[in-house]
């Protein structure tokens, strides 16, 4: 038994053993990245999920980026108000309580209100719509698929396919924009919790085309557009859009509408 | 100059490292959900694997197949597996410490997959055949760079078809691992095409 080839042996890797030790250390004494106090109480603060709706990557990327003042307190969507002023403690500013928004979903062609052009049966999933004839059976290229991606991208359970289209339940949603996302079709999009008046509707074909598609979709006849005592509603692209700072809620376009889509 | 080419390419499509060579296999099923995460991972890898077959052929060659201890008839070669894994490891734990001080940007992109890469097989595997083949330290380091390039190509494919796997009807016996896997078998297959090519 060669004793020295031993020892030899065991020098060698307990030896690159220890200057890696060494080594590791030392670097991790030189490259170490201070890390702020407040950043990791705000993070014990934040609901965890990391559903990412206020648009940074993950809770932790939000925590950093209020303690380097780049995002105000109130800017988790999911925390809300509680969250808000519990981090506003920490970096010692007030929240002021901002607007809660919800998710709300630009159709209401439901089933016996949009045409379809052919039966589909398949794979239900909005995403696969994408490879059938004409983005999906629905007449109407724009609206609803009611094959409940959203749903699926939802992890509050606040959004669910009722009657072929999407619906938002207003009270559960935490608007931390999953569905907007998950929509292939841009549906869906942010308004105010209290707004009061949205167009159910997203179509951009013309007047025709339209009623020929749906018995509820805009035709953009400019009535609302017209009546609107605030400037606040306007058709473009052929469909109309209600600009919520100025709507006042009088509900004029409501009644004007002569397809009844605005709520 | 022609070997060295003659390398890259044999490492990086002949002989495949996770179609070919069945390493690395972990991460290939585990992140490649998305084409996105799927490029990250394999950024990631050509970084550490090209690092790491540089200084293990370093190592190898300065300590393990030392010339004045082979004068003296004690050979430590052997010890190849356990001082690489070793270094590895340090290495990616280093690579990482590196990023987050000096490349903050990288670090964000990377950052999430380098601990992961201190279990790929693939980067041992790497330092291993370099020295079974008597590689030298720069061509190690062509090797290196070409296998985890290979990684990368083969990975981003599987991400690719996997997110056209999405959209099909599966029978339900088959939906999830089973039919990514009947997937990584068919392009293992397909790879076996290049076989014979070098």
């Amino acid at each position: 038994m060669n004793v020295t080839a031993i020892l030899v042996a065991a020098l060698v890797v307990g030896g690159v053993g220890i200057l890696i030790g060494f080594f590791l250390g030392i670097s991790g004494e030189k490259f170490k990245v201070e890390v702020d106090e407040r950043e990791t109480a705000i993070l014990g603060e934040l609901p965890g999920n990391n559903c990412g709706g206020c648009g940074y990557a993950g809770c932790s990327g939000l925590a950093a980026a209020i303690v380097k003042g780049e995002a105000p307190v109130n800017q988790c969507p999911v925390g809300g108000a509680p969250v808000a002023a519990k981090i506003g403690e920490i970096m010692g500013v007030s929240a002021e309580e901002g607007a809660r928004k919800v998710a709300f979903v630009k159709c209401a062609g439901t089933c016996e209100k949009a045409n379809t052009d052919y039966e589909y049966t398949g794979n239900e999933d909005c995403g696969a719509m994408a490879f059938v004839p004409n983005g999906g059976p629905k007449s109407c290229n724009y609206g609803c698929l009611g094959y409940g991606s959203c749903v699926k991208a939802c992890p509050f359970d606040a959004i669910h396919v009722v009657d072929g289209i999407a619906v938002v339940d207003k009270e559960a949603c935490k608007a931390c924009g999953k569905c907007i996302a998950a929509c292939p079709k841009h549906l869906i999009e942010f308004v105010p919790y209290d707004a009061k008046h949205m167009v159910q509707c997203s179509s951009k074909d013309k007047g025709k085309d339209v009623m020929k598609a749906c018995s509820v979709g805009c035709i953009g006849c400019h009535l609302c557009e017209k009546n609107c005592p605030k400037d606040a509603i306007h058709v473009i692209d052929n469909v109309a859009y209600i600009d919520q700072e100025k709507c006042v809620g009088c509900g004029i376009c409501a009644q004007k509408c002569p397809k009844h889509i605005i709520l | 100059m022609k070997e060295l080419l003659l390398i890259a390419i044999g490492s990086a499509i002949v002989n495949n490292v996770v179609l070919s060579q069945f390493l690395g296999i972990c991460p290939f099923l585990g992140v490649s959900k998305k084409t996105e995460t799927a490029a990250g991972m394999g950024g990631a890898v050509v970084f550490v694997i090209t690092i790491s077959s540089f200084v293990t052929a370093l190592i190898y060659k300065f300590i393990l197949a030392n010339e004045f201890l082979m004068s003296k008839g004690i050979n430590l070669t052997y010890l190849q597996t356990i001082v690489f894994i070793l270094v590895i490891a340090a290495l990616v734990q280093f690579v990482e410490m590196f990023l987050k001080k000096s490349m903050p940007a990288l670090y964000q992109s990377l950052g999430v997959y380098l601990p992961l890469i201190t279990t790929n097989c693939a980067v041992l595997g790497v330092a291993l055949t370099n020295v079974t083949k008597e590689y030298g330290i720069l061509e190690s380091v062509v090797n290196g760079f070409a296998t985890a390039l290979g990684f990368m190509i083969a990975i981003v494919l599987m991400a690719g078809l996997r997110e056209k796997i999405e959209y099909n009807d599966i029978p339900k016996p088959f939906q999830g691992t089973a039919i990514v896997l009947i997937t990584a078998a068919l392009m293992s297959i397909a790879f076996m095409g290049f076989s014979g090519m070098i």
